[in-house]
């Protein structure tokens, strides 16, 4: 397994008040009245430390965005592929940014290939009602972005063994869902 | 799972629709914001927080909460295997397992199993992997994203 390519942090202007939120902000606010209060109580923050931090990790691009995590399998959105497309390197970004401006494209990232297994360099997420919907959305793209002749695998989401958020505390902090 | 199949039945009313559509993001960022969102869709704080509950109950909402940005918080990648039919289920429970992984699909493809692992830093996320490859003897391929082009503005749903 090649771990050269994985990422490295981005930690810099995280505080450590930051990371203690992040912890407690993971599983979800509270459905409750005042649920920035609950949630700085979780994290030794107040009420107003807690929005005004919220609103400095949305504006630096931390947090993508703040409201209801919706999962699609449960609203009918019973087909969800993922695409990926093997697209020279130097008119990846241009593509790359063409696709993931699509409304129904949830995700659209850069990632390495592993050759000679795995020739992918794009990979991008549709979800739709049914297989036929998103192979009709696949097919939008390719015409939009005109990428037909770009090699490219649709692979179908079959079972789904697991799906949550994230959580990044480190394990000796015993935080389970 | 009995959570998937309550939401079969799941009906959904106009306060829901409109919750689950409209505030994908944006989540008021004042000290009551669920009576924010009450008053600009003309009920009342409990209603809302009584759906909110019923959706997650059923399983159509995961969290009301944040999305971060991969790569900024923490060690993360997507991690595929191509694990042989018969060993599929044994394999994604295995996978399953580990607190570092969030998201584990089965995909139609000889590379079947498609998961994401999330830990605290490199380190960590790299033993989780290996671990895996151990336990399970099957060649893990490691994916981390590079570059993000997606701008998330929630997802539109379109009710049928």
């Amino acid at each position: 397994m090649d771990m050269n390519a994985l990422p490295r942090m981005h930690a810099e202007n995280i505080t450590d008040a930051d990371r203690r939120l992040v912890t407690a902000i993971q599983h979800g606010l509270p459905l409750v009245s005042h649920p920035y209060a609950a949630l700085g109580a979780q994290c030794g923050l107040s009420e107003e430390e807690v929005i005004t931090r919220l609103t400095a990790l949305l504006a630096n691009g931390t947090i993508k965005r703040l409201g209801v995590v919706v999962r699609h399998r449960e609203l009918g959105y019973r087909a969800n592929a993922m695409v990926v497309w093997d697209i020279p390197d130097e008119r990846v970004s241009e593509l790359g940014h063409c696709i993931g401006r699509f409304e129904f494209v949830t995700l659209c990232y850069r990632r390495p290939r592993r050759l000679p297994a795995w020739p992918y360099n794009l990979f991008c997420m549709i979800h739709g009602q049914d297989r036929d919907a998103v192979l009709e959305r696949v097919q939008q793209i390719e015409q939009h972005c005109q990428i037909a002749e770009v090699p490219h695998e649709v692979l179908f989401s079959r079972r789904r063994f697991k799906q949550r958020g994230a959580i990044y505390a480190p394990v000796q902090h015993g935080i389970t869902v | 799972m009995h959570r998937s199949r309550r939401s079969e039945a799941l009906e959904l009313g106009s306060l829901e629709r409109r919750l689950l559509n409209d505030f994908q993001h944006h989540l008021p960022l004042t000290p009551a914001p669920y009576a924010e969102i009450a008053a600009q869709l003309g009920t009342s704080e409990e209603a809302v927080l009584a759906a909110l509950q019923e959706l997650q109950g059923a399983g159509a909402v995961s969290r009301v909460g944040a999305v971060f940005r991969t790569h900024r918080v923490g060690a993360s990648t997507l991690a595929a295997m191509a694990v042989p039919p018969e060993r599929l289920e044994e394999v994604a429970a295995l996978v399953s397992g580990y607190d570092a992984v969030n998201h584990n699909y089965e995909r139609e493809h000889r590379i079947n199993l498609w998961f994401v692992a999330t830990a605290a830093d490199d380190t960590q996320l790299t033993q989780v992997l290996n671990d895996i490859e151990q336990r399970s003897g099957i060649a893990v391929m490691a994916l981390p994203m590079l570059e993000d082009f997606h701008i998330d503005l929630g997802f539109e749903l379109k009710w049928t």
